[in-house]
């Protein structure tokens, strides 16, 4: 209803690759912390960075639902491997398509279709996470550049990016109204990145602080209007919001099929557990719901490929199907008793990836706020 | 150069699982992919385009018209041209029909095309069938010298070179083109498709051969031009658990064998 044949025959691409290359290995992204370099060149290979982004910036300059069936397949097996493609078709990339000039666009968006180049995207602070408007980072003007002043915190891919979408105040008397974004190259003076933070899931591509002590950027860098960055910033987490939720019936389903797997063979009480009718029971209220979810994800995605306005639709996608994931990853993690507590089980490794998809690119509160504001109105 | 690759579309073993009530292997079930040694087949040809882009590489199956499927597959990672043998006189055929329908299929296409084939590749044996002779009959109704069994091959003035796995080792072996080579499991994997790729081949009309576009005897194709008979199919019988002897030592342990094997009647 949701998919035509290509839908299918790109799932069908992103289904081989993450079941041949990902399953053996998910466990091990985990465990080194670090996804293979051969799995992004693959990815890079099939035109996975690139889905979403125009084909006159180098991208596949395919829709919404070929970029959700992609992550989907993915994310059954491994999160972790889907954040940098993600990124790429989201938030790494559309705040340029959303506010950048035609030479902006021309100058990044190909490196990052085609995986060589990592675009971070620098919002949330130590004071301001869902709270973005509160941010101190400054950007003052001298000359023909500004000089950037700061810190980023929680920045996915900062220790390996290669320029950042930094948002920072221009006019900070202004609140959300006086923050600019500009393009910012990571090898300028002024920037480092802090340590690693060692997280409890999604393991396996670095995050970090992206720190600001007079950095120099040039005015040809300002991505927009000056004032206008808040604006693009919610723009572009909208955006991401059906990603998100897309990771979110993926590892559900993950976790699905790591209970059924187990259900069918452990036995208790002279029986296998899935003879028991209190897990039949459960296995298929997750069922019912993961289904929910994905309708809500397919919904989002088709209505944004009919240029209809998804904000309602993304944030119940992304709200619903992420708080739902965390149900089932919980559920199935029970069902495994004491082995799933023991990191031999993927499902302790699904359990602790779930958990920052109802934390990230917009909290769940943050999602509802989205939803009541359009349904009661002002 | 021109390379012929013959693929055979065959039930995906993977997905394949073993009915416990009749001990049969549901086969229509499954969902079919192209033969894996087939992949690596066409892997090998598509490498030595990889290293020169005048290589032309055409795909063929003979099957029902399900196999196009197979062939869309093998056009997303690079072969340039698929076609389908497909007729209802070729059904039952054994290999030997097979590989004498294919050989007569190949010089049909080398007129079509305008072209000849330097070297035909084909998967050393499928993950169905299991017989591996396909390849080398295809061989003997071309006259054409073959090297089976290959895991690297390399093509230098007008002759292919090949590794090839023995029951020993491997042997390096060489032979004047056109040739067939019976391609086994390559270092390297296969590639996969990129989503245009994908998108591509799947739109691709997959043009179909018949019996009568091809210079063949009828009577040497479908089941009456196969000497293999198929008798009988039956699920062999399971053996039973042997014995495990466990004793303290060799010497009481051989002592107990050599009385089983007695009573049995064996010694």
């Amino acid at each position: 209803m949701f998919f035509n044949e290509d839908h299918e025959y790109i799932r069908s691409l992103a289904k081989e690759f993450a079941e041949k290359d990902l399953a053996p290995i998910a466990n091990d992204i985990d465990k080194n912390d670090e996804v293979p370099q051969r799995i992004y060149d693959l990815m890079a290979e099939m035109g996975f960075f690139g889905l979403k982004i125009p084909e006159q910036y180098g991208g596949q300059g395919l829709d919404t639902r070929s970029y959700v069936c992609v992550m989907e397949e993915i994310c059954k097996k491994s999160i972790a491997a889907s954040l940098i493609m993600s990124s790429a078709n989201s938030l790494s990339t559309a705040p340029m398509l959303l506010a950048g000039t035609e030479e902006q666009k021309q100058k990044y968006i190909p490196g990052i279709a085609s995986g060589e180049d990592f675009m971070a995207f620098g919002l949330t602070e130590p004071g301001a996470g869902s709270d973005a408007g509160a941010m101190t980072t400054k950007a003052v003007e001298d000359g023909d550049s500004y000089i950037l002043n700061g810190r980023k915190c929680f920045i996915t891919g900062a220790p390996f990016a290669k320029n950042a979408v930094i948002f920072a105040k221009t006019n900070p008397e202004k609140g959300s109204k006086g923050i600019t974004s500009l393009i910012v190259d990571m090898s300028l003076p002024g920037i480092s990145v802090g340590k690693h933070e060692d997280k409890m899931g999604l393991r396996g591509v670095a995050t970090s602080d992206i720190v600001l002590e007079d950095v120099r950027v040039p005015k040809s860098e300002i991505l927009g209007e000056i004032d206008r960055g808040f604006i693009t910033a919610m723009k572009t987490l909208s955006i991401g919001r059906i990603g998100v939720a897309t990771q979110g019936i993926g590892i559900s389903q993950g976790a699905m099929d790591e209970a059924v797997k187990y259900i069918k063979e452990r036995k208790q009480f002279g029986k296998r557990l899935a003879d028991f009718q209190s897990l039949q029971f459960k296995i298929a209220d997750m069922e019912t719901k993961l289904n929910a979810a994905r309708l809500l994800v397919y919904n989002a995605a088709y209505n944004m490929d009919e240029g209809n306005d998804v904000t309602k639709a993304a944030s119940m996608a992304k709200l619903f199907a992420t708080e739902t994931a965390l149900e089932i990853v919980s559920d199935a993690l029970q069902m495994h008793g004491g082995y799933g507590y023991i990191k031999e089980y993927s499902i302790e490794r699904l359990y602790r990836d779930a958990r920052v998809l109802t934390i990230f690119e917009g909290t769940s509160q943050i999602q509802q706020m989205v939803i009541s504001g359009i349904v009661i109105g002002k | 150069m021109n390379i012929l690759v013959c693929i055979k579309q065959v039930p995906d073993i993977n997905e394949l699982k073993v009915d416990a009530a009749t001990n049969t292997l549901p086969i229509d079930k499954a969902p079919n992919v192209v033969n894996t040694l087939d992949t690596y087949a066409l892997e090998t040809a598509v490498r030595l385009k990889d290293a020169d882009p005048e290589v032309k590489i055409f795909a063929l199956t003979m099957g029902p018209e399900q196999a196009k499927e197979a062939l869309k597959s093998c056009l997303s990672v690079g072969a340039d041209k698929a076609y389908r043998l497909g007729d209802v006189l070729l059904e039952d055929s054994d290999t030997l029909a097979t590989s004498y329908a294919l050989s007569g299929a190949a010089k049909v296409l080398e007129a079509r095309e305008g072209l000849t084939f330097d070297l035909i590749l084909c998967g050393k044996q499928t993950t169905d069938g299991d017989s591996a002779q396909v390849g080398v009959q295809l061989a003997e109704h071309l006259s054409y010298p073959q090297i089976t069994s290959a895991v690297e091959i390399s093509v230098d003035a007008g002759k292919v070179r090949a590794r090839r796995e023995t029951g020993d080792g491997y042997e390096v072996v060489e032979t004047a083109l056109p040739a067939v080579v019976t391609i086994s499991k390559t270092e390297y994997e296969p590639r996969y498709a990129s989503v245009k790729s994908k998108m591509a081949a799947n739109r691709a009309e997959i043009p179909v051969l018949t019996v009568a576009d091809l210079e063949i005897d009828t009577a040497l194709i479908g089941l009456n031009g196969s000497p293999t008979k198929l008798k009988n199919t039956y699920v062999p019988q399971r053996k039973k658990g042997g014995i495990k002897l466990e004793e303290e030592n060799g010497e009481i342990a051989a002592d107990k064998l050599a009385a089983l094997l007695s009573d049995a009647g064996i010694v």
